[in-house]
């Protein structure tokens, strides 16, 4: 199946084909990364433009990894502050950055929204790397891929993310990706760290644990941002991780073959304990291995379109 | 039509001198003469002059979004003859001399009256009430803080109360910034969707719900700016049935579009207060058919390219409304929401009776304000040729229905089509 989108910017907008169209790609490409010597021809003479206002050296380097591999060549412009800050408008970084004629802006964004208004701007392809608390598609993407892997499917499964869905990016994604492709969702956590009209997205909500642990084929563990507490959502720490945080005892509730998968990175001992992280369910170095065969599938599927375009 | 008497009818309008002179309400056909200019409006309107009682005209400070100059020739080209401008200017108009100035450019140069309110407190900083006294003889008209709420519950309930010595109204931005805090539009389904931090309704409603109660306790004559919520309403409704000395207005943009014209992040749509959902327009409406909301103002807020053209939750609050107004109101009637004269005396005898300013509509013997209405026009809006400095309107190529044909201030034609 032919993929004919300029950019990637969402999960709530691809169709269901397109999603499998991008798993089954990346998992034709995943066998590159186990060669001697991992580099293929096929992106060769394009132009990857990293555009990181949001430091993140995870998904930074793993979008490098995956261009390099297709033997693009990249860009990295980081910063950590917006461009509006450093005195230069908007509309002004996006002149400057069109006029590197890149064929690939990969964008990580603290505010949401941004990659959506760079790409109506500019005739390159946008790959949303992350924005505010919006989306983060290719993380969604991997996501189901290591699920896809494991279970052999995604249908039918039950999903249970636990955590600060209010402001993950991550969240969102995987709650759009993965009830299109028939998957039920549910999702726990605080009722201070659930968004506002949860109960209109499709997935069911529980504010405890120990009723829904039982029921999850994955057990999609989010970050938590220490920085919540100062805000006033949560009393303490601790208290989370006692009701909320993922442990052997809580984990002795579930299937025998649960997944265990995190975003990363983890706070041991607060969301997530060592022994969770560490122990026999957890995928999340498959997660990790994923991500480049999905963002080699991401660049791979954006730039044939630009070659049916010519 | 003269919505303060109720009259809606066809006939001459006679005006010498600038000011009405008669009203014919069985029309002759006047012959043109030397001395006697006649404009046949047959299948028009003629309604008193438009007033829009909540505008930024950004001078001094911000001439670079809107001068007095550009901002009422905004005015008069949509169809309002009087316009009140709220104190966020730099300098902020919360001493004489500000107040003074704005008047003093609105003779110059202005197309329309101009009414400046000024600050309830100093620099618009909460903490003490500016000089109440000073700035009514300079011309202020009412004090607002607006932009900004008054946080400090005993600083509004002085302003209420030292506002009754100068017969100044107290108008209201109704916001808790607590609850607000770190928002950037209307919290929901569509909020978090996108990822947006929200801002609740409730942030609006509770803080009206407070200066309701202190308005009753110091009988200080309240006006709740740009009501956008469904519970605002209910509170505002339940509290002039209590006979509380309360008057709200909206805006043309809370009863024609909700949160979900934000799905494409753009900016021009970002407002305070948020545009809200089908359930709050829907609550809008019945308050303005019902009489809970009293008054249609625009909030015009210009911005330039350089507050817009940024990442949505860095962008400045605030669209223009002058030049769209006209349309969006007409349709309220189309809609059957209210009559014209119930709707017209929102945009016309409303507004200048709260701001205790006086109204004297089509009588004659009074100054000539009139505004000639097509009502059947069609045109697509297009913020390009607008006379406002501001290009952020969100009806940006809207086909719509309505406009102002003449606009006369005064006895002078200030705005004519063709
Ligand atoms: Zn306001």
């Amino acid at each position: 199946m032919a993929f004919s989108r300029k950019d990637l910017l969402g999960m709530r907008d691809l169709e269901v084909d397109e999603i499998e169209t991008i798993l089954d790609t990346a998992e034709s490409l995943k066998e590159i990364n186990t060669r001697s010597i991992k580099k293929v021809p096929t992106l060769r003479g394009k132009t990857v433009v990293h555009l990181f206002y949001e430091p993140s050296t995870r998904t930074r380097t793993s979008f490098d990894i995956a261009a390099k591999r297709l033997s693009a060549d990249t860009y990295s412009i980081a910063t950590s502050t917006s461009s509006m800050v450093k005195g230069e408008t908007f509309l002004d970084t996006i002149k400057n950055l069109e006029a590197m004629r890149p064929d690939v802006f990969i964008i990580r964004h603290s505010a949401s929204g941004t990659p959506h208004r760079i790409a109506q701007r500019t005739t390159a392809s946008v790959i949303n790397a992350g924005d505010g608390m919006h989306e983060h598609p290719s993380q969604a993407l991997l996501d189901m891929l290591t699920i896809r892997q494991h279970k052999g499917r995604l249908d039918g499964l039950t999903v249970l993310i636990v955590g600060d869905i209010a402001h993950s990016r991550v969240a969102r994604s995987n709650i759009w990706g993965l009830t299109k492709m028939g998957a039920r969702i549910l999702v726990c956590g605080p009722p201070t760290l659930l968004p506002s009209h949860i109960e209109q997205f499709p997935v069911r909500v529980s504010l405890r644990l120990e009723p829904v642990i039982p029921l999850a084929d994955v057990i999609m563990v989010l970050r938590l941002q220490k920085e919540r507490q100062g805000q006033g959502l949560l009393p303490s720490l601790r208290e989370y991780a006692t009701y909320y945080g993922i442990d052997r005892q809580k984990l002795a509730q579930a299937k025998p073959d649960v997944l265990i998968m995190h975003p990363g990175p983890m706070n041991r001992g607060v969301e997530i304990s060592p022994e969770v992280a560490d122990g026999p369910h957890s995928v999340i170095l498959d997660q990790v291995n994923n991500g480049v065969a999905v963002r080699m599938a991401l660049l791979y599927l954006l730039m044939q379109r630009h070659e049916s375009a010519v | 039509m003269d919505p303060q008497r109720g009259m809606d009818r066809i006939g001459d309008l006679v005006l010498r001198d600038g000011v009405i002179q008669d009203v014919i309400w069985e029309p002759q056909i006047a012959e043109p003469s030397a001395e006697r200019r006649v404009i046949d409006v047959m299948g028009k309107w003629v309604v008193p002059a438009w007033v829009d009682m909540h505008v930024h005209l950004r001078e001094p400070g911000e001439e670079y979004k809107e001068t007095i100059a550009t901002g009422t020739a905004a005015a008069v080209a949509g169809g309002f003859g009087a316009v009140a401008c709220m104190p966020n200017t730099k300098p902020v108009n919360d001493c004489a001399a500000v107040t003074q100035f704005i008047v003093r450019r609105a003779s110059e140069e202005g197309y329309c009256r101009v009414y400046p309110v000024a600050a309830i407190s100093k620099g618009l900083r909460g903490e003490e009430l500016a000089e109440f006294g000073e700035l009514r003889e300079a011309g202020a008209v009412a004090v607002s803080d607006d932009g900004r709420p008054v946080m400090n519950a005993a600083l509004m309930r002085r302003a209420l109360e030292y506002a009754k010595a100068f017969d100044l109204l107290v108008i209201t931005h109704a916001e808790d910034l607590a609850l607000s805090q770190g928002g950037h539009m209307h919290e929901g389904f569509v909020s978090t969707k996108l990822g947006l931090q929200g801002i609740p309704a409730a942030a609006e409603a509770a803080m009206i719900a407070r200066d309701v109660l202190l308005a009753e306790l110091t009988g200080g004559r309240l006006h709740v700016a740009h009501v956008s919520t469904e519970a605002s309403v209910w509170i505002l409704r339940e509290a002039k049935r209590r006979g509380i000395p309360v008057t709200c207005e909206t805006a043309p943009h809370y009863f024609t579009l909700t949160d979900e014209a934000v799905e494409g992040f753009d900016t021009v749509y970002k407002v305070n207060p948020p545009l809200r959902t089908r359930r709050d327009v829907e609550a809008i409406k019945e308050a303005l058919a019902d009489g809970t909301i009293d008054v249609i103002a625009t909030d015009h807020a210009p911005h330039s390219l350089l507050e817009k053209e940024t990442e949505f939750q860095d962008a400045a609050n605030g669209m223009i409304g002058l030049e769209s107004a006209l349309p969006l109101v007409l349709n309220l009637i189309r809609e059957g929401v209210a009559d014209p004269l119930t709707i017209l005396a929102k945009v016309t005898c409303k507004p200048m009776k709260i701001l205790g300013l006086p109204f004297d509509g089509l009588e004659p013997g009074s100054p000539a304000n009139v505004t000639v209405i097509d009502p059947d026009a069609e045109w697509v809006v297009d913020p390009e040729r607008f006379q406002s400095k501001g290009r952020n309107c969100p009806f940006r190529g809207w086909s719509v229905r309505g406009r102002a044909m003449m606009t006369v201030v005064d006895g002078v034609v200030r705005y004519s089509m063709a």
